[in-house]
């Protein structure tokens, strides 16, 4: 095994590698028996304090938060994917009048924290007679944020197309519009498709945001619960498990998409 | 905009804790991220696995549930510190993970005969990392890493929910009283945006500055 930094070990490498992995085991093996020694020293080893996170009830309120948490996800992500499609295809386009707009968009809300939006939805709609149902008050703001990024992917993947492409396709006759849709958008959509799931997993990182705003997702769930049962490391320990979770196996997703589109390449 | 004026001296406080999480957690995230690197690109096995691991479970777990976890949580098996102090040392745990992906793809980029260069001058693997891979490999990742430090920013108004006052948090305080929401919060935008602008031009002319051509 050799890579940009080591060649194939020799006699003494093999012997130095040898202490290392023996010095990692150990500082990692001597920071879980910390966490353990303070977890049993302040008495949150317990069983019972483990025990509840083994029954059902507990479970079902919070698979209950973890559905709210897709579905906010999956509102928001289909709203801001079908926005950042309209913001990447206004920002190429040959019009003026569309293409700026477009572009400020992007570049406007790309150095707006998404927090900040969701505290005007909250505090600022209200005072101008709009009061959105708590769902929207979290999906609205993110959708808008989102949009901004999902329309820097669709550009980048409709730019990675070869001109040729584009050239063929008017050449043959079909209309601008037409060569967009029929011949460059499904080859951009197959190679974007990667950073699309890997930006739905930031979608979904994000939607914990409903935190702030009381809506029942997941990590909101934890907390009402852990105000119930008074369990609150452990709550929020199986809460951040549930999201690694679930995070991993798209991220997990998103790299197996893109090797197959690697290999096709 | 006047409203704001009014609160000149709040504003300014938040403003300072603002920077404060943002410099800190990222120089703290800069130090860990390059150690994570470093194991990453090493030849040992286990810490590779480990590296790959940290980077693996940060970048997939919401920094919000990490920081409730931190502020409501360590205290319960004895472990308490100051709002602030919690909020830098978790967004440097959680940003380090992404430099540290950024350095790897860094690292990835330079040409395979640096490494065999430097190994045939006799350097050792931390020598070769330290003195040729990493000082080229920052080079192309500038401008990554002004992203990154761009999102970090707008991740320091999480710190709010664990009672940590920063420029967001003084807006609402004001909020509360003057009951202006469209001007103060857009005016707390202008700043984030100011302070966005800022790092992506300074990481341009960066860029610029040390590029190198092959």
């Amino acid at each position: 095994m050799s890579s940009l930094l080591f060649d194939e070990p020799g006699p003494r490498a093999r012997r130095r590698i040898r202490i290392a992995t023996v010095v990692g085991v150990l500082a990692a093996l001597a920071l879980a028996a910390l966490a353990v020694r303070q977890f049993a020293a302040n008495g949150q080893l317990a069983p019972e304090r483990w025990q509840p996170y083994a029954t059902w009830p507990m479970w079902r309120y919070l698979l209950d938060g973890l559905w709210s948490t897709a579905l906010a996800a999956v509102v928001s992500a289909a709203l801001s994917m079908a926005l950042g499609l309209v913001l990447a295809l206004g920002r190429l386009s040959e019009r003026r009048w569309l293409r700026v707009p477009s572009a400020a968009y992007v570049e406007v809300v790309r150095v707006i924290p998404a927090l900040l939006l969701v505290y005007v939805v909250l505090f600022a709609l209200p005072k101008y007679g709009l009061d959105l149902p708590l769902f929207w008050k979290l999906v609205v703001p993110l959708t808008v944020s989102n949009a901004a990024a999902f329309a820097e992917i669709f550009r980048a993947g409709i730019l990675s197309i070869e001109r040729g492409q584009t050239e063929a396709g008017l050449a043959v006759g079909l209309s601008r519009g037409q060569t967009m849709r029929m011949i460059v958008l499904p080859q951009a959509a197959r190679r974007v498709l990667p950073s699309i799931v890997s930006q739905s997993v930031g979608l979904l990182k994000d939607t914990s945001l409903g935190f702030v705003v009381s809506y029942g997702e997941l990590l909101y769930s934890g907390k009402v619960l852990a105000s119930y049962n008074g369990l609150v490391i452990q709550t929020y320990v199986v809460v951040a498990l549930i999201y690694l979770g679930v995070n991993a196996s798209l991220s997990k997703l998103a790299r197996v998409l893109e090797q197959r589109s690697r290999a096709h390449a | 905009m006047s409203v704001l004026l009014d609160h000149l001296p709040v504003i300014w406080q938040g403003l300072v804790v603002t920077l404060q999480l943002t410099v800190a957690s990222f120089l703290g995230a800069a130090v860990l991220g390059v150690l994570v690197t470093a194991m990453r690109v090493s030849p040992v096995g286990v810490l590779r696995a480990l590296g790959t691991a940290y980077v693996e479970a940060f970048q997939n777990l919401p920094l919000l549930v990490l920081l409730v976890l931190a502020f409501f949580g360590l205290p319960e098996i004895g472990i308490k510190a100051e709002p602030l102090v919690t909020a830098i040392v978790v967004i440097s745990i959680y940003e380090a993970a992404y430099i540290a992906e950024a350095l790897r793809s860094g690292v990835n980029s330079v040409g395979k005969g640096q490494g065999e260069a430097a190994r045939a001058l006799g350097l050792t693997f931390r020598q070769s990392l330290w003195y040729v891979i990493l000082p080229q490999a920052l080079r192309t990742v500038v401008q990554p890493l002004g992203n990154i430090i761009i999102a970090l920013t707008m991740n320091t108004l999480l710190a709010g929910a664990i009672s940590v006052v920063d420029l967001t948090e003084e807006a609402k305080r004001i909020n509360l009283v003057e009951a202006q929401p469209i001007p103060i919060f857009v005016g707390v935008g202008l700043i984030y945006a100011l302070i966005a602008s800022g790092v992506g031009f300074v990481t341009g002319r960066l860029e610029r500055r040390l590029v190198m051509v092959r």
